[in-house]
């Protein structure tokens, strides 16, 4: 019986690893090396993503006020600083970009991007926001090697600057922008952090809740054993 | 006074419907072997993940929209503007993986232990037939969210039917409402879902129990704990009280009753199998993306195609059966005979002897072969389909299907343990 029980848990460890491998990007990431409790970097990210991103990136299924509540920026101070459109604070983070219009002007529209995080990963952003270059053949000028033919241009271009692409595919900048690498790194950064915050505004409590229902769990799980072995005593 | 009171109660309701009786039977004087072990808890943690999907479905349903325009939205609306929906929802999606994971271990459990032979052989059809449902609920379950990949792994499954000569489009076009997965497919999902399914569930669990109570349960090792009326000195009678029903009948050997003895023992199961629910749940609910598939974190587009479809793992095994077969029609009739062996199972297996722990080191090789080949199946089920992963299903699924050929030869003159009287202690 041990044999069978060793050889089952055996071959559950050894497909395990062999579907990790089997499911890995096909471009090696950067690791975004975020930290969700860090609110100075996710109101950071939250202020680029509404300057740079939300004018075609919407964020439908986020409220304003949640993300200011979750974040630690007072109402006033939100909607002075993060909402330029008229909105009230209990509206989603939308925008008015038709997306038929913006459909023809980009090739698809741009993607609402409340959950990109958990599709793509933060890994993924984080890479793909620093692998823009320049390639003359795309209509606004730019490619990327984490998401080919993207059809966004650079948007961060100003800060960044553009790089180019030798042909064993390393990026190499060619005209500065306003950040250095460091800087512009640690920008994006912050965009990821607030990225992958969106994609689940509760993750933190999750966790947090989690340590407790544990720890409970152990606990109730110890007293269980000595009632059942209280109980089972005159048995054998 | 309270006492008194309650039963007086008790006395009134007794003499219109047999509650106390019916708690002896099944409860308090129900002889259950005294050796359980680890493979025994998984049927009272089933019962409980269907409550638990049951209570957490109850709940997601007054807040989620079953519609292609609003589903997805819903869904999202529950994570973040519903109190603790996002607990409702992970406590709901762990939960469908959870209870595969519980029922094929239930299942393996009457693999090993022989619990599907004679005289159980109803009571494993109704344990198959749960699978069954469960497998067309959670198929369905999955549909709800909205999202790419619930709308592709849709997709996959129910182009399976196209392959039935003849009706096949037609039958499509019936299960779908429409040419293709649409609302109108959506919605009757839910539908089938809430309410079909789980009625058809819950009356099932039941007939599985009665069915069990019936016969009896078997255990570990294999042995009758209820041997002929008299035949048994009374020194060795089991010094509990059983139900008359069980008592008039049998001499009763080696049990105990199954509450308390085994409740508090499942309690302990429970806060074990809780423990690590809620420790995939509150730390990693996306289960790897084998619980939550990441395409699903965009909404249906029957324009965009995930780059991998791949059924949730629990059905990878059969979904891997399918896969390796070249033509469509014979590949999913394979994988529905891949199910039917296990409807057959009780007929297959010709011999009398019931758990491994006494049969031929034959049938332990082919036990451990055949629970190999499902786990390869399986993981390879939620792989992309190349030209090795389809040698290795090819093998696996030989493997599958060969477990039950090779028991019905072997069983009818199989070199067994002799197996002993009582359970020892």
């Amino acid at each position: 019986m041990k044999k069978l029980i060793i050889a089952i848990a055996l071959s559950f460890t050894a497909l395990m690893s062999a579907s990790v491998l089997a499911a890995g990007p096909s471009v090696p990431l950067d690791k975004a090396n975020n930290d969700l409790s860090d609110k100075e970097s996710l109101k950071k990210g939250f202020k680029t993503y509404i300057n740079y991103c939300l004018g075609c990136h919407q964020l439908q299924y986020q409220r304003y006020n949640r993300t200011f509540a979750d974040l630690g920026i007072e109402d006033a101070d939100g909607i002075a600083n993060y909402m330029y459109t008229g909105e009230k604070p209990g509206d989603h983070i939308t925008n008015t970009m038709p997306e038929k219009e913006a459909a023809k002007w980009f090739g698809s529209a741009p993607p609402d991007l409340t959950l990109e995080a958990r599709l793509r990963s933060p890994d993924w952003i984080y890479t793909y926001l620093r692998s823009f270059y320049i390639d003359p053949v795309r209509p606004f000028g730019v490619n990327n090697t984490v998401f080919k033919d993207v059809g966004m241009p650079h948007v961060l271009q100003d800060l960044q600057g553009v790089s180019t692409k030798d042909e064993h595919g390393k990026l190499s900048p060619a005209m500065g922008g306003s950040l250095t690498a460091e800087e512009y790194d640690v920008v994006v950064r912050d965009l990821t952090n607030f990225l992958e915050y969106v994609g689940e505004p509760n993750k933190l409590e999750r966790k947090a809740l989690g340590y407790w229902v544990l720890a409970f769990l152990f606990i109730f799980f110890i007293i269980s054993y000595f009632l059942k072995k209280e109980y089972w005593k005159d048995v054998h | 006074m309270l006492m008194k009171l309650f039963t007086d109660f008790m006395g009134w309701i007794d003499k219109r419907l047999p509650v106390t009786d019916a708690w002896n039977k099944h409860l308090a004087q129900y002889p259950a072997p005294k050796n359980f072990n680890f493979w025994y808890f998984f049927g009272s943690l089933a019962m409980l993940v269907l409550v638990n999907q049951i209570l957490t479905g109850i709940w997601l349903t007054m807040n989620y929209e079953p519609s292609g325009d609003g589903a997805f939205a819903s869904i999202e609306y529950i994570m973040r503007d519903v109190d603790f929906g996002w607990l409702l929802r992970y406590m709901h999606s762990t939960g469908a993986s959870a209870f595969f994971v519980v029922v094929y271990m239930h299942m393996m459990r009457g693999l090993m232990y022989g619990s599907y032979q004679k005289p159980r052989e109803l009571l494993w059809i109704f344990g198959m037939l749960i699978f069954l449902v469960l497998m067309a609920e959670a198929f369905m379950g999955y549909l709800l969210p909205w999202g790419n990949m619930s709308f592709w792994g849709a997709q996959v499954i129910i182009s399976l039917f196209g392959a039935v000569p003849i009706i096949g489009d037609d039958l499509t076009l019936w299960i779908r409402g429409d040419y293709v997965i649409s609302g109108a497919t959506l919605n009757r999902f839910f539908a089938l879902h809430v309410i079909a399914m789980p009625l058809v569930l819950v009356v099932l669990v039941f007939l599985h129990i009665l069915a069990l109570h019936e016969v009896g349960s078997n255990n570990p090792e294999g042995v009758d704990i209820k041997k002929k009326k008299g035949s048994v000195k009374p020194e060795e009678l089991s010094k509990f009280k059983f139900h008359k029903q069980y008592s008039d009948k049998y001499d009763i050997v080696d049990a105990v009753p199954f509450h308390p003895y085994y409740s508090v023992k499942d309690i302990m199961g429970v806060a074990g199998f809780l423990f690590l629910f809620c420790w995939v749940m509150f730390f990693a609910p996306e289960g790897g993306g084998y619980f939550i598939e990441a395409p699903n974190f965009t909404p249906a587009n029957g324009l965009k195609t995930p780059e991998h479809i791949a059924p949730v793992w629990y059905f990878g095994p059969f979904y891997t059966i399918l896969r390796v077969v070249p033509d469509k029609l014979l590949g999913a009739v394979a994988m529905f005979g891949a199910i039917v062996m296990l409807f057959a199972l009780p007929w297959f297996d010709r011999g009398t002897v019931k758990s491994v722990r006494y049969r031929s080191k034959l049938h332990l090789v082919n036990l451990i072969q055949f629970a190999i080949c499902f786990v390869i199946l399986g993981a390879l089920g939620t792989m992309p389909a190349t030209p090795i992963a389809n040698l290795i299903g090819v093998i696996a699924s030989f493997g599958y299907f060969g477990f039950f050929i090779a028991l019905w030869f072997y069983s009818k003159n199989e070199n067994t343990k002799p197996v002993p009287e009582r359970i020892a202690d």
